[in-house]
């Protein structure tokens, strides 16, 4: 077992893991941090894009022990004090979602999106989202929300 | 007087804020008290003989509770899977169930195939001991292409099955088809291959059992569209526990889009097994397991005819379908080629005689069963195509020759040859509708400007129909279902005017939380936010048959409705007993009861609460506010519209570029127009997938699945995809209360073949689905 620290939606958290342990699965089974989802072994899904260091990354590409003193959020971080971050409510107000499975990953993917292109086109928010598969709205209306949240969010 | 958030109202979903917060709680996220994890060793083959299973090293591995064999569930006397429908042969004879235990027996029948079961206090652990089983298998020649299983001489999947034979369907009048047919100026044909996808559900599927030693109850936690009917199976048929000693809680699901109806081996052995070990045993599959284990859809291959006059009415249809059943029979899956199938051949046209045969085999492959649409997107696929090639070959323009042998709006109830009466509909108005969305008139002057950069350019309509609201009981149990298919419900009012929903339907991301607190809102002015909708557990609801065949709102939502106007009965006897007036002069409108020609009135609120309290109360009256109703509808639903496709493909590459999408349907009355509009873009990015990208590919020589993983199945991206210009028209449905039809699948019922349309259009010839950039490329550089 080796000992990992590391903040997480503000917190400092230490465990103890196996050292083979990914970092969606500390996240998952040590933290309880159950919004972050598992939806592929390859990393190709993007259902568990959290943030590390403020860039989207997906939890199941890195070592829990890769994350040493990193600063982590997840979605369960995302709102602040109660209210939404403005890429959650588009998310909502535009019908982004149907079975929020893959939700809480393109969420994230989509705020690192945002904050890399400030006012994305709808090619760059399509091209962008590549990593994160949706089954159930065919992207229609997460482009529509991520255009929406880019506005809301003084791109 | 219209109500907030009533029907029609486009409603922001109640359940996204759990969802868009991380607090949704899918099963893997679920965990109990002195919980182990199951692990299943499934088999490399695609068919072998099993002539030993050695547990040995692997039970004295490190952190194994115990390992189980299908040897094991047939000791202690646990049945096989079943299928829920009995199809029966032309020759009379019923169709071919072979044994199909939770676990392999004696062999495995295709890659993934179950062999072993261990549970261990890690996942890790219950991994690396399933490496310390030593099966001795004797593999044997496969054979996974349908067409092959049913030629003479192929490989045997099931001795009771011979020659891989499931059933050989028919459908029709046969000498009515050839006699029109004999005498016909034109015949059109066409050959179709109908790609088997997987349904991939974003959410793997998976199960937690639990044991309670006390009670003897056992509850399994499941991915599960219909949990009353996963508890009937795994009672009546797998004797795992009676039905009041189970309990079976799907909470959050992930998608399903048809592959979370059945009843699957994983699950049933895991519940079996937290009983032998009396621990909770959990089980979550991952991707590769869902490629390899959860029903594919689809697989067809077809080939069909069509007779014309010289004036391009059509005479005749006849068609011939091969369809793959795989490796067992799944829960529904001798339905969706037969019933769900064949009775949707008709089209929106008038067509005064079709015959139908389906000859349905087994192979060494996954099972094959309902997948989004369900028989209907094959259908829609056959007889779209069909039209198509038929125009052309009359050089008749496509939409002009759709609209001269539509049925008219007139012609209702409108009986078809192959058993359905239409209820309702306008096809020409969806067509008209459709055509000027896309622009039809302007397509040669884009066409010419897409030539002038080189490219190719093609347009293509699909005019589909299908069958919702599945269905009478009476009707289905004709043809060989073995359930009902009504829908329950229970309104039940608290004591502070809120009230819960007890539904049957179940919902795994169409929204039922917030389009049946619509209903509840309209009807009984509770607003919204007072609205609780509980789904999904047996020992909540009452017994429901659960959601599939886009049923959940015209079946359920009308069970719904039947329970809210027995509450309104009643409430009307409260009202005039407190208003002093006499039962008849009540007046009822969204939940405020007036006296007739007075001010008198009373809210639904108050009227409950008297319920609860009825200190000054009808003396013949039950005291309480709670209604049930099981729904049973008149007859199907019949979702019919015309979507639009057009493309643009660069020859240098062969890649089709969706330039514009245009759907017009007709789902009757609509509930939330803004989650009917997501359920078209849902359905229709799933008929794109499979008509652009997505197809389940196995090795020919060795069974081997090609396609196990999303790095080489294609799943369509966000870059993959137009936007979708959605518009309704509306012809109530008159055969539930509502007046709605259903709109979960009809995206991707009607997309492939207008895709397909649409690309043949610009090549000048046919090609099968996928329409990959190489199949695409090689179309058009060959001669």
């Amino acid at each position: 077992m080796t000992t990992v620290s590391m903040t997480v939606n503000g917190k400092k958290r230490t465990a103890d893991v196996a050292p083979n342990t990914l970092l969606v699965h500390y996240i998952r089974d040590n933290l309880r941090l159950t919004g972050t989802h598992v939806g592929c072994d390859t990393s190709q899904c993007g259902a568990c894009t959290i943030h590390v260091n403020g860039d989207s990354v997906k939890a199941c590409t890195m070592l829990a022990v890769q994350a040493e003193g990193a600063n982590i959020t997840t979605i369960e971080g995302l709102a602040q004090n109660g209210d939404l971050h403005p890429m959650q409510a588009a998310f909502k107000e535009n019908h982004g979602l149907q079975c929020g499975f893959c939700t809480p990953g393109m969420i994230m993917s989509a705020v690192d999106l945002v904050k890399r292109n400030p006012n994305p086109s709808e090619e760059t928010i399509r091209s962008e989202l590549q990593g994160n598969i949706c089954r159930c709205t065919g992207y229609h209306n997460i482009v529509k929300s991520v255009k929406a949240a880019s506005e809301n969010m003084g791109g | 007087m219209s109500i907030e958030n009533g029907i029609g109202a486009s409603v922001r979903r109640k359940e996204d804020q759990r969802f868009i917060t991380g607090n949704g709680h899918y099963l893997d996220d679920m965990n109990k008290v002195g919980q182990t994890y199951g692990y299943f060793l499934r088999s490399p083959h695609a068919f072998a003989k099993i002539n030993n299973i050695d547990l040995t090293a692997a039970k004295d591995a490190p952190g194994v509770v115990d390992i189980f064999t299908g040897a094991d569930m047939v000791a202690d006397g646990i049945g096989g899977l079943i299928c829920g429908w009995g199809i029966t042969s032309k020759d009379g004879t019923a169709h071919k169930a072979p044994p199909h235990n939770s676990m392999a027996v004696d062999a495995v029948r295709h890659v993934g195939d179950q062999v072993a079961f261990v549970i261990a206090e890690s996942l890790q652990q219950a991994k690396d001991a399933a490496e310390l089983i030593d099966v001795d298998y004797e593999p044997l020649p496969s054979v996974t292409n349908i067409t092959k299983a049913l030629a003479p001489g192929a490989p045997q999947v099931h001795e009771e099955a011979p020659g891989n034979l499931c059933y050989d369907w028919e459908l029709g009048d046969k000498a009515a088809v050839d006699a029109a047919f004999a005498s016909a100026p034109h015949i059109s044909k066409i050959d179709l291959v109908n790609n088997r996808l997987a349904p991939n559900a974003i959410e793997p599927r998976a199960a937690l059992g639990d044991y309670d030693a006390g009670s003897g109850e056992l509850t399994l936690y499941t991915t599960s569209q219909n949990p009353h009917v996963a508890r009937l199976i795994m009672s009546a048929f797998l004797a795992i526990a009676p039905e009041n000693k189970l309990r079976v809680v799907a909470p959050d699901v992930g998608g399903g889009f048809g592959s979370k109806i059945f009843v699957y081996a994983e699950e049933t052995t895991t519940i079996w097994a937290a009983r032998k070990i009396n621990r909770p045993v959990k089980w979550t599959a991952d991707r590769s397991e869902a490629f390899l284990t959860d029903a594919h859809g689809r697989d067809h291959a077809t080939h069909a005819e069509m007779a014309l006059d010289d004036d391009g009415k059509i005479l005749a249809f006849r068609i011939s379908t091969k369809a793959n059943m795989g490796a067992y029979l799944s829960t529904f899956a001798s339905a969706v080629p037969t019933y769900l199938y064949g009775t949707l051949l008709n089209g929106q046209y008038k067509i005064p005689s079709i015959y139908v045969e389906v000859q349905a085999g087994f192979t060494n492959t996954t099972p094959v069963d309902a997948y989004r649409g369900a028989g209907r997107p094959e259908a829609t696929y056959v007889v779209e195509r069909m039209i198509e090639t038929a125009a052309r070959d009359m050089k008749i323009d496509p939409v002009e020759f759709r609209l001269k042998n539509f049925i008219q709006p007139d012609e209702y109830p409108y009986e078809t040859p192959v058993i359905m009466t239409y209820d309702c509909g306008d096809y020409p108005l969806s067509m008209n509708t459709a055509v000027e969305l896309i622009d039809y008139k302007g397509f040669g002057a884009r066409k010419a400007q897409s030539e002038a950069n080189g490219k190719l350019r093609g347009i293509g309509c699909s005019a589909y129909i299908e069958a919702c609201g599945i269905a009478p009981s009476a009707a289905v149990g004709s043809l060989g279902a073995g359930v009902g298919l009504w829908e329950s419900a229970e309104v039940r009012f608290n004591p502070t005017g809120s009230v819960t929903v007890f539904t049957g339907s179940h919902s795994h991301g169409q929204g039922h939380e917030t389009t049946f607190a619509q209903i509840i809102s309209d009807k009984l002015g509770v607003p919204i936010e007072s609205v609780e909708v509980v789904h999904g557990d047996t020992d909540k609801v009452p017994f429901g048959m659960g959601t599939y065949g886009s049923r959940s709102l015209a079946v359920g939502g009308s069970a719904i409705v039947k329970a809210v106007d027995k509450i309104v009965e009643k409430s009307k006897k409260i009202a005039a007993h407190l208003m002093e007036a006499s039962v008849e002069d009540i007046e009822h409108e969204h939940g405020v009861f007036s006296v007739a020609g007075t001010d008198k009135k009373l809210t639904m609120g108050e009227i409950a609460f008297a319920a609860y309290v009825p200190h000054n109360y009808p003396a013949d009256l039950e005291p309480g506010m709670a209604e049930n109703a099981f729904y049973d509808p008149l007859n199907f639903s019949f979702p019919a519209g015309t979507h639009f496709a057009e493309v643009e493909i660069d020859p240098m590459t062969g890649v089709v570029d969706i330039l514009d999408w245009a759907a017009v349907d007709d789902f009757g009355n609509v509930v939330n127009p803004m989650i009917v509009e997501g359920q078209v873009h849902g359905g229709v990015a799933q008929g794109i997938g499979q008509a652009l990208l997505e197809g389940v590919l196995y090795d020919q020589e060795n069974g081997q699945l090609l396609t196990g993983s999303y790095m080489d199945y294609s799943m369509p991206r966000a870059d993959n995809l137009p936007n979708f210009r959605v518009s309704m028209t509306n012809t109530p449905s008159p055969s539930n209360p509502l007046g709605v039809k259903g709109c979960g699948e009809a995206g991707a019922i009607a997309a492939p073949a207008a895709l397909m349309n649409a690309i043949t259009n610009a090549l000048g010839k046919d090609i099968d689905m996928p329409a990959t950039p190489e199949k695409v490329w090689r179309a058009i550089h060959s001669t």
